[in-house]
């Protein structure tokens, strides 16, 4: 079900448009910003608000990345895998993250602390390896400041 | 901005565009006031005139607009305000990326400030031209950057570019006619507006008008973005802006504009980096901001992290980049693990044909085609290397 909070700040997404489907983006970003991810009960849920059909707003859901169909861990550690930051060495980050907490692309610690997933480029490339921790990037970093600043999640 | 909402028709800030001969920055380098000139600005109640700012900055080694957004964001609204205007638009939409979080939140509040201050919402400052600027946060997919897909995603759908014709000022956003501009493109309006086409013009050193932000990124001294005259040359921004190649690394080639642009080798260094003089030298401008390849950089590798994130990437609507990008992905992957056979090499040369311009909807697979018929061309021992050896030499 959604709640009263959800359904409020969905209907204010509503308004920038001339109908309820095209705020379809908008309202699962709302949703999984509440539960952490997206659940086949909120798709029904909110295809219903939007006046979609389930699968129609599934179909959207499951096309765009940042919308996460499956539970993900408490921080979701987003790697660059692109171009400069494999220039300048992205895979011994990811080594040294993968051993650490045990974990390969596409898992969750057993802990439900941390996800890992690559993403691409994100625009960090001059100050490149670079990594987002849920909406917080950190530039330049090598595997000291990378375990000094994964501690920071609890 | 105010002289322009108050002194000139839709038509002379379209028409004084168009004598900039400002080309888009987004990476296509169209003709901004010929886009603009497109539009039907003729008083129409039935119509809902739309500009879109495309801010889903997400090409590989590029990072020019967000500095934009984060820096100067009143620049972009000032921008928007008198694309608007020319172009009729009452309504305007800011398509951000999500990863630029901190971009989003400066981007807002400015907004909010614009509103406070009179130069957004009903008869800004008195002109009796009303505007109403709405930022959408995206939810990731490179292909959003492409301008029909752009308007798909913002009408709440899957990301597919469009058939063209329809253009989108004939029917873009919600089937109404639409310009969609970038942000760098957009954060020059105001400033041309202001001081003219030929100020503008006299900022570069060719015949296209301007300044442009030019990045570096790689393994340089000091990687960056600059804002610097069109026409400055290649070997000028590596080694006097970023310092040229860091300690122990040697050039043996570069990207000049992002990942879906051709590589350029030492002979082309003093290219003059511009929209007509890149395409001659066999590469493309794009977003400016360069990716270099170094000398302990496998090149194979460098094609293969590309093409795998175009794999990734495409929308999959056409079968060339549907099916010929993953295709092209795993030989890359097998001749850089040391399994690649010498047939690849001439399949992955007619793959980067068939995924050419003209077979799909976008330019997605066609850009993907860049940097891999070029690599064939500028490292093919080293591609002849890794199958002969049956390993990575970079290993």
């Amino acid at each position: 079900m959604l709640n009263e909070k959800e359904i409020k700040e969905i209907e204010k997404e509503i308004g920038q448009y001339p109908y309820p489907a095209a705020a379809s983006i908008d309202a699962l970003k709302i949703v999984q910003k509440h539960h952490g991810w997206v659940s086949d009960e909120s798709v029904d849920d909110l295809a219903r608000l939007l006046g979609m059909s389930s699968e129609e707003l599934d179909s959207v859901a499951t096309f765009y990345t940042r919308i996460y169909r499956k539970p993900v861990g408490r921080n979701v550690i987003l790697l660059c895998d692109s171009i400069s930051c494999m220039i300048m060495g992205y895979e011994t980050l990811y080594d040294y993250i993968s051993k650490k907490l045990g974990i390969a692309f596409g898992e969750t610690t057993g802990d439900g602390r941390y996800t890992l997933l690559p993403i691409s480029c994100l625009g960090d490339c001059d100050h490149s390896p670079a990594m987002m921790v849920n909406d917080n990037h950190y530039n330049d970093l090598t595997t000291e400041e990378v375990d000094k600043l994964l501690e920071s999640y609890k | 901005m105010y002289r322009a909402l108050r002194e000139m028709s839709p038509s002379d800030i379209t028409g004084l565009i168009k004598s900039s001969n400002l080309l888009g920055r987004g990476g296509a380098g169209f003709p901004t006031g010929v886009k603009w000139s497109l539009m039907p600005v003729e008083k129409d109640k039935v119509k809902q005139n739309y500009l879109v700012c495309n801010a889903d900055e997400m090409e590989p080694g590029t990072f020019k607009d967000r500095y934009l957004l984060e820096g100067n964001p009143h620049q972009l609204i000032a921008g928007m305000i008198v694309a608007s205007y020319a172009v009729q638009a009452s309504r305007a939409f800011i398509f951000i990326r999500w990863a630029y979080t901190k971009a989003e939140k400066i981007l807002s509040k400015a907004i909010t400030e614009a509103y406070e201050e009179g130069y957004l919402g009903k008869n800004i400052l008195g002109t009796g031209f009303d505007l109403d600027l709405y930022i959408h946060t995206s939810a990731g997919r490179y292909i959003c950057g492409e301008e029909t897909a752009l308007l798909n995603s913002l009408e709440g759908k899957r990301a597919m570019p469009r058939t063209k014709p329809p253009f989108p000022a004939v029917s873009g956003l919600f089937g109404q006619p639409t310009v969609v501009n970038n942000v760098e493109t957009l954060s020059w309006i105001s400033h041309i507006a202001e001081k003219g086409a030929d100020w503008f013009k006299g900022l570069s050193l060719t015949e296209t008008g301007g300044t442009k932000l030019f990045g570096v990124s790689g393994r340089v001294k000091k990687p960056g973005l600059w804002e610097l005259p069109l026409g400055i040359t290649i070997r000028e921004l590596l080694d006097e802006y970023a310092g040229g190649m860091a300690e122990g690394y040697h050039f043996r080639g570069l990207l000049p504009g992002g990942a879906s642009t051709d590589f350029l080798v030492e002979e082309h260094l003093d290219t003059k980096m511009d929209f007509s003089t890149v395409a001659a030298a066999g590469s493309r401008m794009g977003t400016g901001t360069m990716i270099i390849l170094d000398d302990r950089t496998c090149p194979v590798a460098f094609v293969h992290n590309i093409e795998k994130f175009f794999a990734l990437e495409s929308c999959g609507w056409c079968t060339p980049c549907r099916e010929g990008l993953p295709w092209v992905e795993k030989m890359l992957w097998s001749i850089e693990e040391g399994t690649g056979r010498m047939t690849y090499l001439d399949l992955l040369e007619s793959l980067a044909a068939y995924m050419g311009p003209g077979h799909t909807f976008c330019a997605h697979a066609p850009g993907a085609a860049e940097p891999l018929q070029s690599a064939l061309k500028y490292f093919y021992d080293d591609f002849v290397k890794h199958i002969n050896d049956k390993k990575c030499p970079w290993k």
